[in-house]
């Protein structure tokens, strides 16, 4: 018997038999053992509950879900808020990233500072003890009654952020995207060569036939912009932000920032000086150097940082819940609390986390192979 | 520069003066540049100062005192600092909490020192300071009182999970990479989707599971306490990511080693030990530095599946009561302790890039 072990692939072999062995009683006796509970605690196992009405709120969604709403809706809903704060933090992270980033490549000392300052601080505080510091400001603004007002724009108070809001009809909304799409083609068609022209033109002419047209084709009494007004003790009209998520927003935003800044200073850093120098030489301005050589280099060098922290990001949403806004972890741990269905409940959030993680890395890594330097590689 | 390149440099100081004008001054863009941001920067620091220190109350806990000035309160710290620090962890026992945060404090500036950088060194010293702050915390023998780690809290709790999870974690991460890397398929793909799998997951997610859904899956026996059941799920996810740290830093060396190593006639264990893993860490040292940075940090997020660590004791430290008021000088105050662990690791992982960067021209 030992002497058959000495045999190195045999060995592998019985090793490789023993640790898939070992792995499938774990994992059977996981189950065995979940549904001896189950079958104690009286729960039916399958997606069945899906169908059930909840029975509980949620306090903020973009699609209607009430607590008669079905499981299901309400599962859509958490994912839902997990991509809208996700998206929108992502967004912002990268603007504040970009801006943070340049200042500390800049060749100006202040800005150098601001920079550095910025970065450090936002990035080496967890981003869990920002969420709730920034919750704990935004539910110490005083109450609607005498909320601060924003110069005419909307108004702040311990409720959310209330702002004026568009109040389009389906049919200013066709008509204003007709009118991009017009201008688009005007764009393209009579752009001419010079590279900025055309998106100049079509800004443009996006403005002049979106403001044309809104005024033609609108009805008299209704306002194009509601505005927050307060009645009694609340706002009425407008768009209101709830605190929740404008405290997960600002701290995805400046933890997000300040590691993005990081990789967008890391790859300016990363473009090759002799490359510049030979621009130099070439007798290209610094504006051109800058658009033709360093941003297109640099941004090929951030990518796979970027789509790392893109990731990151998105996952970090799960930590609304420290301040109660509903992204999909919180509407899925409730739901277990509330049925019982562990299994099932727990297979969701991984599916549901895998497809937005494989959607960013895939869109991310797309891009990236759509701008690399064709030819040698 | 026609000429004047040749001719003698300027004296150092107007060298450094032209410099700084350079940097703030080179365009008319560059200079109203320079002003607005200078008099950010000039508003932020006034106004910060002012708040910090010039209308500050530092004096004893009196909050009638606090009332009366526009800055911080910063008596709130000598209010509340106690329950923020130690949590519930019995008053007349606090020196024991004390006392172990500082020797894993020490135990992690030691595992700074070259000297120490062997893994048998480097275990034992951890095993050593680990063991230490678990006995002096829990007690039960020498004469200290039994406190469970219901009872534990504050900033001892932090670095607790912390020091647990590096030293749970890091074998679990060794082990990994070296299965990610066998040449058994079975070994090897078992291994990577473990892998992948916790890596696409929120760290929330796993510690969730481990408190809530464990005790579902795992015969009671086999449960232990809800604290140990995270720290072990934390170190789980740590060594995901970690092994794929040590992965590139074992795919960095060139083959020929181990084979080299091997034509020599040394056996698995050996090599691994003594040829792969010693380069292996210490090609990747500023990543495996990052990545204990971050663990440091991302320790707060139990504070969602219920635990009193230093962030959950300063919500809980402002949630009512007279104090409530001066909530943002106890966030502040545990921000700066955490800013000092990560400023101070992620700088020292910053001079040992610049060191090795030197050392290989």
């Amino acid at each position: 018997m030992l002497r058959v072990l000495r045999n190195r692939r045999t060995r592998g072999y019985v090793i490789q038999a023993a640790v898939l062995a070992a792995s499938l009683l774990l994992t059977l006796s996981f189950v065995l053992t979940a549904r001896d509970n189950l079958v104690s605690q009286g729960i039916a196992t399958g997606f069945g509950f899906l169908d059930r009405s909840t029975g509980w709120p949620i306090n903020f969604s973009i699609i209607e879900a009430t607590d008669r709403s079905p499981y299901s809706r309400m599962l859509l809903a958490g994912f839902l808020n997990t991509i809208l704060v996700g998206l929108a933090g992502l967004a912002c992270a990268t603007c504040v990233g970009l801006a943070v980033g340049l200042m500390r490549v800049s060749s100006n000392l202040i800005l150098n500072v601001l920079g550095t300052v910025f970065v450090e601080t936002f990035r080496n505080v967890p981003l869990i003890l920002q969420v709730i510091f920034w919750y704990a400001i935004l539910t110490h603004m005083p109450s609607p009654r005498a909320a601060i007002d924003l110069a005419g724009l909307g108004f702040l108070s311990n409720r959310g952020l209330m702002l004026a809001a568009p109040a389009w009809s389906a049919l200013d909304l066709a008509i204003i995207a007709l009118s991009i799409i017009a201008a688009l083609f005007a764009a393209h068609r009579f752009g001419g060569t010079r590279p900025l022209a055309p998106w100049g033109l079509a800004l443009a002419g996006i403005v002049a036939l979106s403001v044309v047209l809104l005024f033609l084709g609108h009805e008299p009494e209704m306002p194009l912009i509601s505005l927050p007004e307060l009645r009694g003790l609340r706002f009425v009209g407008g768009v209101t932000i709830k605190p929740e998520f404008s405290a997960l927003l600002i701290a995805i935003m400046a933890f997000g920032g300040a590691y993005i800044g990081e990789i967008v200073r890391g790859g300016f850093l990363s473009v090759d000086k002799g490359r510049l120098e030979a621009a130099r030489a070439l007798g290209l301005s610094n504006a051109q150097i800058n658009r033709f050589i360093r941003i297109p280099l640099a941004i090929r060098a951030m990518l796979p940082a970027l789509t790392n922290q893109y990731v990151w990001l998105m996952k970090a949403t799960t930590l609304g819940i420290a301040i109660g806004y509903p992204d999909y972890f919180m509407v899925v741990s409730t739901s277990i609390n509330q049925s019982g269905q562990t299994m099932e409940l727990l297979l969701l959030l991984m599916v549901g986390f895998l497809l937005i993680n494989y959607t960013i890395s895939g869109t991310m890594n797309w891009i990236n192979g759509r701008l690399a330097i064709k030819g040698r590689s | 520069m026609p000429g004047g390149a040749l001719s003698r440099p300027p004296p150092a100081m107007a060298g450094r003066l032209h410099q700084l004008r350079k940097r703030l001054f080179s365009n008319w863009f560059d200079g109203i540049v320079t002003l607005l941001a200078g008099a950010a920067l000039v508003s932020i620091v006034v106004n910060l100062v002012d708040w910090a220190f010039l209308n500050a109350v530092w004096s004893e806990a009196d909050v009638s005192q606090c009332r009366e000035v526009s800055g911080a309160c910063w008596s709130v710290i000598d209010a509340r600092g106690r329950l923020v620090l130690f949590g519930l962890y019995p008053f007349d026992q606090h020196w024991r909490s004390t006392l172990a945060c500082l020797i894993i404090v020490i135990t992690m500036i030691l595992s700074c020192l070259p000297a120490l950088w062997g893994i048998k060194r480097l275990s034992a010293l951890w095993i050593a300071g680990f063991g230490t702050f678990v006995v002096l915390m829990y007690g039960g023998i020498f004469g200290l009182s039994v406190v469970t780690t219901e009872q534990w809290g504050g900033l001892s709790l932090t670095v607790f999970i912390f020091a647990g999870v590096i030293v749970l974690g890091m074998p679990m991460a060794v082990g990994l990479a070296l299965a990610r890397r066998s040449k058994l398929p079975v070994i090897h793909w078992l291994a990577a989707i473990f892998i992948d799998t916790v890596r696409s997951l929120p760290l929330l997610t796993i510690l969730f599971a481990a408190a809530v859904v464990v005790p579902f899956v795992v015969p009671q026996w086999a449960q232990g306490d809800k604290l140990g059941r995270v720290v072990v799920a934390f170190a789980i996810f740590y060594a995901a990511y970690q092994a794929e740290i040590i992965r590139a830093g074992i795919q960095s060396i060139p083959s020929g080693q181990e084979e080299a190593a091997q034509a020599l006639g040394m056996n698995y264990r050996s090599v691994v030990l003594d040829i792969i893993l010693p380069q292996a860490f210490r090609n990747t040292l500023p990543s495996t530095i990052n990545q204990v940075v971050i663990t440091f940090k991302e320790t707060s997020i139990v504070t969602i599946i219920g635990f009193f660590d230093v962030t959950a004791s300063a919500s809980a430290a402002v949630g009512r009561g007279e104090w409530g008021a001066y909530y943002i000088e106890i966030y502040v105050f545990v921000a700066l302790i955490y800013f000092v662990f990560v400023f101070g690791l992620s700088r020292y992982g910053a001079y040992l890039e610049r060191r090795t960067r030197l050392h290989h021209g």
